[in-house]
């Protein structure tokens, strides 16, 4: 079964339709890159399934679970949609780690808020902060940073800053991690970090859905990309279906600017 | 110079009664102040158009016009305009001046309130939001201290303002440290025609404004350990 089945979204900001009829479907383990030009949709999409933006129609579902549907009122709201959010993790490209929490403390802090709704938090206190501290490490020394736990966002460059950003997503073991452009705030040699982590991500069998402009990464991760202009989807396939058998016009136009440089 | 010495203690411990006033009404301010201009920070920014627009007139009309002019309003209306003086004798004078002060400086803290809750970036919220947090999370254990970071050095200037500004309370004969220091000019307790003790004061608001950069000053420091 599918991990996630995303039917007939489409959104609309006030007379622009932002997206239209999006629907795919993917398996656990599997990646998907999102390719396409600025204002195609992607970024839009990504926040529709993270619930920052809801879709005026098409339905949700993860694990078979519909989590969003557009005709069931009771499907979105707020509280709902809180525990629904955890399905999904989400790296932005401007980071948004918090300031005043070390990376540590960036990692650990969703964790240690969410623990003090089981119903054993009172009794476990200490067990629980210790286990999530020791999750966080792990995460962190994963991430290639081990020797900045205790530094501060301002003390950290933009490559490690973002990795912290995929620990502390991955704090809270989602189904399917998203990544909305994680590389564009960065510079080339700090983009080659970062996406190292992401590949020895996907060979852990993570899913995830990378909205990227690194053709050439997408190319290497994901076991499927989807290509997307003006709001729908043009083209899905294998990466050697998109990148080396093209069918669309569009695709192939979009796609020389990256290889002729 | 020696009868400056002979006047001294009389005129210190008037000063220093005056001063106490001064303090007082310091204080109150900021503590009725300090939470009221959230409440007014949270009302201009609510999305229900009547209750923004009615908040957004009165921080106009405060920050227009002259506290002092505010002072003789709310001290004077009610007992020449009503004739129904509510402010009786000098405590009534410092209720009235408090009430005065608390509006005036609600409405500045306000507007600085409001530049810290706007100046955090939607992205912090987001984030928060990504990982499951409650908007009151995301309020208390994201937003909150990167507010007190943002408004932290223009709340010291204004503090400090605050520190002088309350010798306009004189103008409603509070009997503060202006007013102790002015009553040697006109007579008091044996002594008259004396101005040294008026300008002395300055000394009184020098070493309390000084006192205040400094707590401040360690404040932001303190804040300083993020960015």
């Amino acid at each position: 079964m599918a991990i996630l089945e995303v039917e007939h979204i489409s959104k609309n900001f006030e007379n622009t339709e932002v997206l239209k009829d999006i629907g795919f479907s993917l398996e656990k383990g599997e990646v998907l890159s999102i390719i396409g030009s600025s204002g195609s949709g992607k970024t839009t999409f990504l926040r529709c399934l993270n619930f920052l933006e809801q879709p005026d129609t098409g339905v949700i579902r993860v694990n078979g679970e519909v989590l969003f549907d557009a005709d069931a009122p009771q499907t979105r709201q707020e509280t709902e949609i809180r525990k629904k959010r955890l399905h999904f993790g989400l790296v932005f490209q401007s980071f948004n780690l918090f300031p005043q929490y070390t990376a540590l403390g960036n990692v650990m802090l969703a964790r240690e808020l969410l623990a003090k709704e089981q119903p054993d938090y009172k009794a476990r206190k200490k067990e629980i902060h210790q286990e999530i501290e020791e999750e966080a490490k792990a995460l962190l020394v994963q991430m290639g940073l081990a020797d900045r736990m205790g530094n501060y966002p301002h003390q950290l460059s933009g490559g490690q800053c973002q990795r912290v950003a995929i620990a502390r997503a991955l704090a809270l073991k989602p189904d399917i991690l998203c990544f909305d452009e994680p590389t564009s705030a960065l510079d080339p040699e700090l983009t080659g970090e970062v996406l190292k982590v992401i590949k020895e991500l996907a060979d852990k069998k993570t899913t995830m859905i990378i909205v990227t402009h690194e053709m050439a990464f997408a190319h290497d991760v994901a076991s499927k990309v989807i290509f997307m202009d003006e709001g729908r989807i043009l083209e899905q396939g294998t990466p050697e279906e998109i990148f080396e058998h093209t069918r669309e016009e569009r695709t192939r136009q979009f796609l020389s600017r990256y290889t002729n440089g | 110079m020696e009868l400056i010495m002979e006047q001294m203690p009389i005129v210190i411990r008037s000063l220093n009664s005056g001063f106490l006033q001064t303090l007082k009404l310091f204080f109150v301010t900021l503590v009725g102040a300090v939470p009221l201009g959230l409440v007014i920070a949270f009302g201009s920014m609510s999305r229900f158009k009547p209750l923004s627009w009615l908040t957004n007139i009165i921080v106009w009309i405060i920050r227009g016009t002259p506290l002092m002019i505010q002072l003789m309003i709310i001290f004077y209306f009610p007992g020449l305009v009503l004739h129904n003086q509510i402010w009786k004798g000098n405590a009534g004078r410092f209720v009235a001046a408090s009430v005065a002060f608390i509006i005036n400086y609600a409405c500045y803290f306000s507007v600085i309130y409001r530049g810290g809750i706007q100046g955090v970036p939607v992205g912090q919220e987001e984030a928060g939001l990504v990982l499951g947090m409650t908007r009151r999370q995301i309020f208390f254990k994201v937003k909150l201290l990167q507010m007190i970071k943002r408004i932290v050095p223009p709340m010291s200037n204004e503090v400090i303002t605050l520190v002088k500004d309350t010798s306009l309370a004189t103008t409603i004969a509070l009997q503060e440290i202006i007013w102790a220091g002015e009553s040697f000019m006109k007579g008091s307790q044996g002594i008259s025609g004396a101005i040294w003790p008026l300008f002395f004061t300055a000394f009184y608001y020098l070493v309390f404004s000084g006192v205040m950069t400094v707590l401040l000053g360690r404040l932001e420091r303190k804040l300083e350990y993020f960015r």
